[in-house]
């Protein structure tokens, strides 16, 4: 699947991800899915590792629920999450790949491991197996 | 009775409870799924006594989480 983000919401996270540092950051985001097939990501949203270590996420749920109903209002609908590695790649882990509980979702994934040159790549999950999609930053 | 669920209205029977909603729903992972009845969350341990009324707006929610 190709998905986009504008280079805007890029930089957002991006800078949150570098704030939150050593901690993981995490958000969601919302769009749409295009009729030609392309997943448009419309709207980051940046909120709280509850976990709050370097190591793991969790989405605050009330949080989630308010930036769900922000994007209903919006005409945008959940397209998945995003979530930093402060020192690992840009790929799925174990722990990823095990809490990827929605198919139908896009899992960002933004390593810093290398500052000067941040990764972010987007990943689908399913039965286990994570599958690198073709993102673009438009 | 009238409920919207996930931002859609529906027609469910009167007095249908969570965890039938989350059966004719069919929600996947149900176990990782969070559920707010009017913004308020309820507890899974009252999913199964908990009846919905008419003009109830509820949320199902993925538990998202990971690590690196």
């Amino acid at each position: 699947m190709k998905i986009t983000i504008k280079k805007s919401d890029y930089e957002k996270i991006l800078a949150h991800a570098r704030k939150e540092r050593p901690d993981e950051a995490c958000g969601l985001i919302g769009g749409v899915d295009r009729e030609d097939g392309v997943r448009e990501i419309k709207k980051v949203y940046l909120l709280t590792n509850v976990d709050h270590t370097s190591e793991h996420f969790s989405l605050d749920p009330k949080e989630q629920l308010a930036a769900v109903k922000d994007m209903r209002s919006n005409g945008l609908r959940p397209l998945g999450n995003w979530h930093s590695h402060p020192s690992s790649p840009s790929r799925s882990s174990q722990e990823d790949i095990r809490l990827a509980f929605d198919k139908n979702a896009s899992y960002l994934i933004l390593s810093l491991m290398d500052d000067a040159n941040p990764v972010l790549n987007s990943f689908h999950v399913e039965n286990g197996v994570s599958t690198k999609e073709d993102l673009e930053i438009v | 009775m009238k409920i919207t669920v996930d931002g859609d209205v529906k027609e469910v029977k009167d007095g249908i409870t969570i965890s039938e909603l989350i059966e004719q729903e069919n929600v996947e992972t149900p176990e990782y799924v969070s559920v707010s009845v009017n913004e308020e969350f309820e507890q899974r341990a009252n999913f199964d006594t908990r009846k919905l009324k008419d003009g109830d707006v509820v949320e199902f929610l993925y538990f998202m989480g990971g690590g690196q």
